[in-house]
């Protein structure tokens, strides 16, 4: 066993306890489904904690490891649910198997998000700071409110658009509406289940892991550290921007596409798709670290368990809730807890290391 | 370095398997489901921006339950309630009602707001649990054979409100500002153009707004007034309603006003100058200011209990718990049944009575779960909701 340590490296070795805290949890839970000694509400929570981890690594990829600032995060969540559930809905009659009609809506949903992260990269990406941190949060609230105002409808003619209302989709009488504007969309069959979300976990872990170790990964951070002298090395600085945020784009749309498929109804409001949801995100990101991809995830499934776990204070929750998040905040970044920190493990490290 | 971060790991990996055991511990308390009082759950936002609802829900149902249990309860047997917040958002609906499972439910009265009950209607489909809701409108929110609701559903407003113009000869140039970022709104709207078409009435001017731009409506007004409207219909919230009617004003332009069931509340409004209001008509199955016995009843023990004047969402609640009663009463259930068996035998009695309550008198249900009600139709006389007299 130490002979296999040595040889590791420490960045492997570190991903390793990444992957294995995620497969532990994965056993644990179904050990514990299989047993029948779960609660429905922890159930009901293993799909949405999949769906919030994948959300907070890939966001990671852009805050920790590009360096920008996203508000907008949501918006791609908000593309890849919708564009999957749309084609789930359509194909629910023709797609019978629940696991091929979910590969094909995942795989739709992740090509739609990173067709709108390149198509929003390209001009954001010129920005730096806060005004990228303002522009991709205005394309976040665009995106939303265009899906609100977007009707779509079946019949035997094909489909029909619209971004009236309804009658003006003009369909014959058995037409079916399907996107239904901010009624959004109902009736996307249930196909998301805790596996399938922690394989997508696993991957997103998998690529983001291995990206930032990779070559381009490398050049990604030299952009983030210091840009000119990145460029001076003649490092493509826009492609790996650009590179950075579709991937990022792409996996927040995996995570759309399992939202959707968890909730029978799917509407784009301000909590699930907008603003709320961004800065959501965004603080499992802080809060977990940046730039840690590990630190993401804990902080993703402690802060969305959290909320439910204090169900029994009922509305004092919400109070309680905000209290954890600035005491989370004050450990991982005031300087004097940082103080406090280091002594402390210091002495954990010095007696372990004394035996 | 590397040994701090291992400890660090392990540390949280196990805060997770603890609080992950923690979690799975309670729900032992599911299989003994105590034999002696019925549990009754509800579900609604009491924080968030339709709290005003949640909490309304969340007292009219405690009320009733109080008065019951005092009265000898459901079958001799008493009940218990407990009621979770969902923020009116699906996804935590669905945390809260399997929170509610959790605590061994065997009825739901809920959810309060419509996008998250149609959500929760899968699961307790699913389950074959109970459920009525007092206020999900939306057509969907009921869609399976186990849920029923107290209220209109939207389509039915939307229909109700273009019968009753048309054939009272009210108007017939209408003008229609909705908000077509709400499914309430837009719901009501669909209905209501249809039956509209149908009945003749012609729909000169329909108007959107966002609830990202709900505070200056002159364009949507001047738009109204340049296509000659004769009524202004508004099936929007009372918030909205009394800016459109005082900047209506300011514009001279002075229609007829007809709103639903979301006008209630309209006249409370602080800082509203009530005399805009006169003429007002909207749909509502329920007014506080209303003088039979059983309202003021319900209106003063509301007011004594928890402070203010109920709403109708308050009413409804009331009404729903009622109703479980009545429904259980025929089904003679008994609280060791099973959920799935609640669940048949209050279903098939639900079809089978007919109730009286503050939302409407002789209130009958249909298999598909939508209450069969004379909607009633409130003008404003004098700064005070009058009931109109239905043709």
């Amino acid at each position: 066993m130490i002979g296999v340590k040595k040889k590791m490296s420490k960045t492997e070795k570190n991903n390793l306890i990444t992957y294995a805290i995620a497969i532990a949890a994965f056993v644990i839970m179904q050990i514990l489904i299989g047993t029948g000694s779960i609660s429905s509400l922890m159930q009901g929570l293993l799909v949405p904690l999949c769906t919030y981890v994948i959300l907070a690594v890939s966001l990671n990829l852009v805050v920790g490891i590009l360096g920008e600032l996203s508000l907008g995060h949501a918006g791609f969540m908000c593309v890849g649910a919708f564009g999957s559930a749309f084609f789930s809905k359509c194909m629910r009659d023709t797609i019978t198997s629940p696991t091929l009609r979910f590969l094909c809506a995942l795989l739709i949903g992740i090509v739609v998000a990173a067709i709108f992260g390149i198509l929003i990269g390209i001009p954001v990406l010129r920005l730096k700071g806060d005004y990228l941190a303002i522009v991709t949060l205005a394309f976040g609230e665009i995106i939303k409110n265009l899906v609100n105002a977007l009707y779509i409808g079946k019949d035997s003619k094909g489909f029909h658009f619209s971004t009236k209302d309804v009658m003006s989709l003009n369909m014959d009488t058995d037409g079916l509406v399907i996107v239904n504007g901010p009624q959004g969309i109902t009736g996307a069959p249930k196909d998301s289940t805790f596996l399938i979300g922690f394989i997508l976990v696993m991957i997103v872990l998998f690529i983001v892991l291995n990206l930032i170790q990779s070559r381009d990964g490398r050049a990604i951070m030299a952009i983030r550290d210091n840009r000119i002298a990145a460029e001076s090395v003649g490092i493509n600085v826009t492609k790996y921007k650009l590179m950075a945020f579709t991937i990022s784009s792409a996996m927040a749309g995996a995570a759309g596409v399992l939202y959707a498929h968890n909730l029978s109804t799917l509407t784009a409001n301000t909590n699930n798709f907008g603003y709320n949801m961004s800065i959501n995100i965004l603080v499992f990101v802080v809060l977990g670290g940046i730039g840690s991809v590990r630190g993401s995830m804990i902080a993703a499934v402690i802060l969305t368990m959290l909320p439910e776990m204090l169900r029994g204070l009922s509305d004092y929750r919400m109070l309680i809730y905000a209290i954890v998040l600035i005491v989370m905040m004050l450990f991982n970044w005031a300087p004097k807890a940082i103080e406090f920190r280091e002594k402390y493990f210091h002495f954990g490290k010095k007696k372990k290391e004394a035996e | 370095m590397k040994m701090i971060k291992r400890v660090g790991s392990i540390a949280l990996a196990a805060a997770m398997v603890v609080s992950l055991a923690a979690c799975g511990g309670n729900s032992d308390k599911k299989e003994s489901a105590s034999s002696d009082t019925f549990k009754i759950g509800g579900i609604g936002p009491t924080t968030g921006d339709a709290a005003i609802y949640g909490t309304a829900v969340q007292n009219g149902a405690q009320l009733a339950v109080d008065e019951i249990n005092e009265a000898g309860g459901i079958n001799g047997k008493q009940i218990e309630y407990k009621f979770e917040d969902d923020q009116s958002d699906s996804e935590k609906a669905l945390n809260a009602y399997n929170n509610l499972k959790d605590w061994g439910m065997q009825m739901l009265v809920g959810t309060v707001t419509s996008t998250p009950c149609t959500s929760v209607v899968e699961e307790t489909q699913a389950d074959n649990m109970f459920q009525l809701t007092p206020s999900a409108t939306a057509e969907n929110s009921i869609q399976y054979e186990n849920a029923f609701r107290m209220c209109f559903s939207d389509p039915n407003q939307g229909t109700a409100s273009a019968d009753y113009i048309a054939d009272n000869g009210i108007a017939t140039k209408v003008a229609v500002i909705y908000n077509s970022s709400d499914t309430y709104s837009t719901g009501i709207y669909q209905k209501f153009a249809e039956e509209a078409d149908a009945k003749g009435l012609e729909v000169v001017a329909a108007e959107a707004f966002t609830a990202d731009q709900n505070k200056d409506f002159s364009v949507q007004i001047q738009k109204a007034k340049d296509a000659g409207a004769e009524l202004v219909f508004l099936p929007i919230y009372y918030q909205e309603a009394s800016l459109i009617l005082a900047q209506a004003k300011k514009a001279d332009f002075t229609p007829k006003y007809f709103g639903c069931d979301g006008m209630d509340g309209l006249l409370a409004l602080e800082g509203f100058d009530t005399s805009l209001a006169e003429g007002v008509m909207f749909l509502t199955p329920f007014t506080a200011d209303a003088e039979d016995e059983a309202t003021q009843t319900f209106v003063n023990d509301y007011k004594e209990k928890f402070g203010e004047t109920p709403i109708q969402f308050a009413a409804d609640a009331y009404d729903c718990v009622y109703v479980i009663k009545a429904a259980a009463e025929k089904a003679g259930i008994t609280p060791d049944m099973s959920v799935s068996d609640i669940c048949d035998a209050v279903k098939g009695a639900m079809t089978e009575i007919t109730y009286d309550g503050l939302t409407g008198k002789q209130i009958t249900w249909g298999a598909d779960g939508e209450p069969t009600k004379l909607p009633t139709v409130v003008v404003v006389e004098g700064g005070k909701y009058k009931v109109l007299e239905e043709n």
